[in-house]
């Protein structure tokens, strides 16, 4: 922060509004919490004990007006896919949407003749970061989770982009 | 009590009810389904019978031409004896009297047939799909069936090659 630098008391850091703000959203993104499938079972775990999600300040939140992460944890049928399409416009903003698995990424193993189910979630709502695996274990989840912190702290969200 | 001898009791209670089928097996028999309601209520009550637990209802579609099925599990607990009875129904208009005040747990049974195979269960006091979305279009199951190519605006076969999705 060159001149601004060591001009105050001890207790007072020096920075960018832009990129405290996108460094408070990175730490905190708190996730949706609602199950699929399988998937969700994964989730669970890796929001429980062994793998504590809090410890990168993430926590469940059961309301949609709550949660800046959609975590879609399983196969989505057609029945659901409107459903998830109605949550998502629940969250405010800013929202973000992780596939988890390869249900929620492209059918998965209904790709061929799942009449009813969904081919990849993208097709309802826009998704930031996909995680392969079927079910993923809790490490590539949090990996996935990991991915969309930095994606969040790269964020300027005060800055005008020019073209 | 075996196949035959349930037979028996039936034909001599609803003569001419019973259908003559070689290819069944096993404990099947293959019914008239306008006696349907009738024959269900005396197999549950009578006491030679006593056939107190539905088991499953099955659809089957037999291809190309053939009928539609409608198929009963039924099982006695307190007599132990099963038995499996076979209804065909017409291809354009299948449609059968519901056992669903018989068996409670007929409602969803045939609930879920009406879903998968669009056989009209009559009688039935709440005849909804229980597994597709209300507004879905055909009947699953079917070998005839064809998928519907989009709902409410999603594609539903995503085919990622030809149709130019990226």
């Amino acid at each position: 922060m060159g001149v601004l630098e060591n001009k105050f008391n001890d207790n007072i850091v020096v920075g960018s509004l832009d990129k405290f703000l996108s460094w408070s959203r990175s730490t905190s993104p708190w996730f949706f919490q609602f199950g699929l499938a399988c998937c969700a079972i994964e989730m669970m775990a890796t929001a429980a004990a062994r793998h504590d999600l809090e410890r990168i300040g993430m926590m469940p939140r059961s309301s949609p007006r709550q949660a800046d992460v959609m975590i879609v944890a399983g196969t989505v049928t057609m029945k659901m896919a409107l459903r998830v399409k109605k949550l998502y416009e629940q969250m405010a903003n800013p929202k973000y949407v992780i596939s988890m698995g390869s249900c929620a990424t492209s059918g998965g193993p209904y790709w061929q003749h799942g009449y009813h189910v969904l081919k990849g979630v993208d097709l309802v709502v826009p998704v930031d970061v996909y995680v392969p695996g079927c079910p993923p274990r809790p490490e590539a989840l949090i990996e996935g989770l990991l991915k969309l912190q930095q994606l969040i702290s790269d964020e300027r969200p005060l800055t005008r982009k020019l073209a | 009590m075996n196949r035959s001898e349930i037979q028996s009791l039936i034909e001599e209670k609803f003569p001419n009810s019973l259908i003559v089928n070689e290819n069944l097996q096993g404990n099947q028999i293959e019914i008239d389904g306008q006696f349907w309601k009738d024959i269900a209520t005396f197999l549950k009550n009578d006491p030679k019978l006593l056939f107190d637990q539905l088991e499953c209802i099955t659809g089957i579609d037999t291809g190309d031409d053939g009928p539609l099925q409608s198929r009963y599990n039924l099982h006695s607990m307190e007599l132990r004896h099963k038995i499996e009875v076979i209804i065909s129904l017409d291809r354009d208009n299948p449609s059968v009297e519901s056992i669903e005040q018989i068996w409670r747990i007929g409602d969803w049974f045939e609930r879920e047939t009406y879903d998968m195979f669009g056989i009209v269960y009559e009688g039935h006091r709440d005849l909804r799909r229980i597994l597709c979305p209300d507004d879905w279009e055909g009947w699953p199951l079917r070998k005839d069936y064809e998928l519907q190519e989009t709902y409410h605006g999603i594609m539903v076969p995503k085919v990622k090659e030809e149709e130019g999705w990226e």
